[in-house]
């Protein structure tokens, strides 16, 4: 087939990027050379709108092993042992076929991880759902949840947290986001770095079949009503393969037969090949004849480009082959010899004896288009003035049931109970908490992990909102007791294409970045996803921040059920009263617009770390952090998980009392402590110049509000968990 | 006392359960479901998990692979052979003990903390077990126990109940049955009561930090029954 301009721009290339291709290669490309050009240059491998304005992010620090660029971040944990993470969206082939795009996106993330020698502990997930209004979003949610557990709880591998929310803007276009975390000693860590001239290029796991050509392709691009069509291009997972793989990779990495080794995921053989040799400075010739293909009469172009799952390139020390392939035979897995490295700088496909690709690797890599897109500055909106007498006029019980049982706050009991959270015999605090918590194995520390998203601050206000990301998952880290490490994201956005979207990315961008800098809490891996739209209906700007933080000994871990009665809780960090974009604005008062909440790094820090001093210290008895819905909101969490009361007393202050208990001011976390250690951590707290109320003492069974508002735990409980159930039923 | 716990192609607790066996004392070894003979063993475990990825009937491949073979003969000479969640399905479908599992009734994987109560304790399994009532944890999308009416006379007539699913006060009834197993069956035995197999993982109830600790008292009763 001859190519020209018309098919390029029929792989989704622009025009000027096809002119680029032929002027590189000093010649027109062939139809297999162009697939793999439009492969790795699509926006989801090559980043081109994107990376320029990821440079800035923050990612050293002192725990940080591997930074971006790798299958994974790492970060230390000490005592030898490392932490690999990641987390990456699925969203496009989920939006299409929710519950393979959901199964392959959790298979996706946790080759990545095993990928460099980690055995998997935990998983996340963050998803996102159009309004519980729309008649799509049941099934694409139970399609969601199916196909996470499906693959996840085939793996054994505990799913410990996650976040599901609901909105309008994502109709369209829903997120699924998948982050994994894997345990590795320090020394064992593997990369995707070639090394070495002729050395054997191994191909393991499934056979390549003809599913999920282009699927790269299609997650960079928006979506129109043809959508449907475009089922072919949804990969199919196997989780049996998968473990199979894991177990066999694993075996193989505990000798010293591996130089490099990359996962098959987007882009399948192409960027897998064209990653190792680009990385090592190397070129790779692959005799495609060899590659192990499902199907008959697969052509070159195919081969090269499909994105079937569960596979695995490896470069292989000279003379190890056999030793490979006997631990590939004992997993049942294919395992072939597909080319070797070379010095030509390369890429070199072979077919039927004949040369049917001849690439410079610089060519897809290093010179892949790089964009400067427009964009808008974003202005912080105007406060509403809210009228006092409409909020007067709220009743306690009446707004806080209905928050209690609204979609973004509501138990997400009925999603996770899917999930196999328990498997690896480790999970020491299940979802439905602040962070999962699973342990490291055999050994007294802990890792907590948490992700979560704040679509709607972001879209009030994308710097303020990205800043208040990073630190809403530093909170759920501190709120379990752990010291914060690192950060995974990944970040949905629009189209790039428009000034609106790209502003939204930008900002969005600078204030992870900012928080991240200013907390020490680096970020070591992620990736973008950019055309999240419908008929140019996109969706709120949506970057999802996975946090993970150690515990040292995870007997101090906390959780955040109250203990025991008679004991005090305070409210940690000041509350002034921020109604604008909260839950109480936007569902009981029907107002969107308005500011986000103000972000102030130094109090997110200073309370931070100070709470982790008083636990330290063993001082505090239950913790959670204020964010949805208020200091109410979260005391109601703390009750019903604890099957205890609370008899509140409102601090005096000069705010109206609803503004006091449904504000969404930042920074804030509730605890519980002894009534006899009050004094001294009063002085801990004073010395720390940290804010805080004292709000009232536990007490048996019912929520105290004043005389006449009184709540019993079983109506917190009701509101709270049943709402998912029925509305799924 | 020596323990093997098998391990086939997509078994994923199997760690769990020799974290399990090892920690209450038990000598334990894995054993690859390729392999055509057992170690010397006072109890062989078949683990929880997704062999050969259920595709087919959940355990039926796994039935049919080399060690089974020694297993059932192991079995039918009197030996102790416990089954869980996935290692039940696997001891239904090679026949040493009666039934089907279905899939759950509302077609869900399901995970969480259940009660149990323990109905007989005539075996090796329960024998002076202190408590009636215990707190187990379940994991699975093919848990619901089926069998025909002749075949639940006969199960009822030799006591073959091993486990109802239950309240914390033990009272049995439609609202606790987590996955509509036919008489809220958890667990059940051969005839000889030498084989369990039940749908609860105590392997990952064994320490306070976990989802509870009555797995504990499970493995160190059993441990103390065969000694």
């Amino acid at each position: 087939m001859l190519v020209n301009e018309k098919i390029a721009i029929e792989h989704g290339l622009k025009s000027d990027e096809y002119k680029k291709i032929c002027k590189l290669l000093k010649r027109t490309p062939n139809i297999t050379e162009l697939g793999i050009f439009s492969a790795m240059w699509n926006e989801h491998c090559s980043y081109k709108s994107s990376r320029i304005h990821l440079k800035k992010l923050h990612t050293k620090g002192k725990k940080v092993i591997q930074g971006p660029g790798e299958n994974a971040g790492v970060i230390d944990i000490e005592d030898g042992d490392a932490i690999v993470f990641k987390i990456e969206s699925h969203n496009h082939p989920s939006f299409i076929e929710p519950y393979q795009g959901a199964a392959t996106g959790v298979g996706g993330i946790m080759r990545d991880v095993f990928t460099m020698g980690a055995r998997p502990i935990a998983n996340l997930n963050s998803i996102h759902f159009g309004s519980t209004q729309n008649k799509k979003t049941k099934n694409l949610l139970r399609g969601v949840v199916h196909g996470i557990g499906g693959y996840g709880n085939c793996m054994g591998v505990p799913t410990i947290a996650g976040q599901t929310s609901f909105d309008r803007s994502y109709n369209g276009n829903i997120l699924v986001n998948a982050m994994t975390l894997g345990l590795v000693k320090k020394d064992k860590i593997f990369y995707s770095k070639a090394a070495g001239l002729n050395k054997p290029v191994i191909y393991v796991g499934s056979k390549t079949g003809r599913d999920g050509i282009h699927g790269a392709s299609m997650a960079s691009a928006s979506f129109d009503e043809k959508i449907e069509e475009k089922k072919p291009t949804v990969q199919v997972g196997d989780p049996f393969t998968e473990k199979l793989l894991l177990e066999a990779c694993l075996e193989l990495m505990s000798g010293d037969s591996i130089i490099a080794i990359q996962d098959m995921g987007a882009a399948g053989l192409t960027s897998s090949s064209i990653e190792m040799a680009s990385k090592g400075n190397l070129g790779i010739e692959i005799n495609l004849n060899k590659v192990p293909c499902r199907e008959t009469k697969m052509t070159p172009y195919e081969i090269m480009l499909s994105e079937s799952q569960e596979r695995m390139l490896i470069v292989l020390e000279s003379g190890k082959e056999e030793i490979a392939k006997k631990i590939f035979d004992k997993w049942n897995l294919d395992f072939a010899v597909i080319g070797k490295t070379t010095n030509t700088k390369n890429i070199e496909l072979f077919f039927d004896n004949k040369q049917v690709a001849n690439i410079p690797v610089n060519t897809l890599v290093e010179n892949s288009p790089m964009y400067d897109r427009k964009w808008k500055k974003s202005k912080l909106p105007k406060k509403n003035k809210i009228d006092k007498t409409t909020l007067k006029s709220l009743k306690i019980k009446d707004t806080l049931k209905k928050i209690l049982s609204s979609p973004n706050v509501c138990s997400k009991e009925w999603i996770w109970q899917q999930y196999d959270h328990t498997v690896m015999g480790d999970t020491i605090q299940k979802p439905g908490g602040d962070s999962g918590v699973v342990r490291v194995h055999k050994t007294d520390k802990a890792i907590a992990a948490t992700v979560d998203s704040s679509a709607t601050y972001c879209w009030a206000h994308p710097l303020t909102g990205g800043k208040q990301v990073v630190c809403e998952t530093w909170r759920n880290l501190i709120s379990v007791g752990a010291k914060p490490i690192a950060v995974t994201n990944c970040l949905n956005f629009g189209s790039p294409e428009k000034e609106e979207n790209m502003g939204e990315f930008v900002e969005c961008v600078q204030g992870i970045s900012e928080a991240c800098k200013y907390l020490d809490y680096p970020v070591v891996s992620g990736n973008v996803s950019f055309y999240n739209e419908t008929k140019d209906i996109g969706i709120k700007p949506t970057p999802t921040i996975g946090g993970v933080g150690l515990i040292k000994d995870y007997k101090k871990m906390i959780t955040m059920d109250f203990k025991e009665i008679d004991n005090i809780v305070l409210v940690i960090g000041k509350t002034e009263g921020h109604i604008d974009q909260s839950l109480l604005s936007r569902i009981i008062l029907n107002e969107n617009n308005g500011p986000p909440p103000e972000v102030n790094l130094f109090n997110e820090k200073n309370n931070g770390l100070t709470l982790l001093n008083l636990m330290e210290k063993n001082f505090i008895k239950s913790a959670h952090d204020v964010s949805l819905g208020g200091i109410i909101t979260a005391l109601s969490k703390m009750c019903l998980k604890g099957n205890k009361g609370i008899q509140i007393k409102k601090p005096n202050f000069l705010i109206n009392e609803i503004e006091y208990f449904f504000a969404e001011d930042q920074g804030r976390y509730l605890i519980e402590i002894n009534a006899k250690d009050l004094k001294e951590v009063s002085k801990i707290l004073d010395k720390n110049s940290v804010h805080y109320d004292e709000i009232g003492k536990i007490i048996d069974k019912e929520m105290i509000i004043d005389q006449k508002t009184k709540l019993t735990i079983d109506e917190l409980k009701s509101y709270n968990t049943n709402w998912l159930k029925s509305y799924m039923d | 006392m020596k323990s093997s716990v098998i391990t086939f192609p997509g078994s994923n607790c199997d760690r769990d359960m020799d974290v399990a066996l090892t920690k209450f004392g038990f000598k334990n070894k894995m054993v690859w479901h390729n392999d055509q003979e057992l170690p010397k063993s006072d109890l062989i475990v078949l683990p929880g998990g997704f062999s050969y990825g259920d595709y087919l009937r959940c355990g039926s491949m796994a039935s049919k692979s080399k060690i089974m073979h020694s297993v059932i003969n192991f079995a039918k000479s009197g030996g102790l052979v416990m089954g869980i969640c996935n290692g039940f399905q696997i001891l239904v479908e090679s026949g040493l003990v009666p039934g089907v599992l279905l899939r759950n009734k509302y077609l869900q994987f399901i995970c969480k903390n259940v009660h149990v109560k323990v109905d007989n304790k005539e075996n090796t399994f329960f024998k002076n077990l202190d408590k009636k009532v215990l707190e187990f944890h379940i994991a699975h999308n093919e848990g619901n126990y089926f069998c025909t009416n002749d075949q639940l006379k006969e199960i009822e007539d030799n006591n073959q109940i091993a486990i109802y699913y239950c309240d914390q006060n033990g009272n049995t009834n439609d609202q606790i049955n987590p996955n509509g197993s036919i008489k809220n069956i958890a667990g059940i035995f051969n005839k000889e009561k030498n084989v369990l197999g039940m749908m609860p993982h105590p392997e990952r109830m064994i320490d306070e930090s976990l989802s509870g600790e009555d797995g504990s008292i499970f493995f160190k009763n059993l441990l103390n029954n065969i000694k």
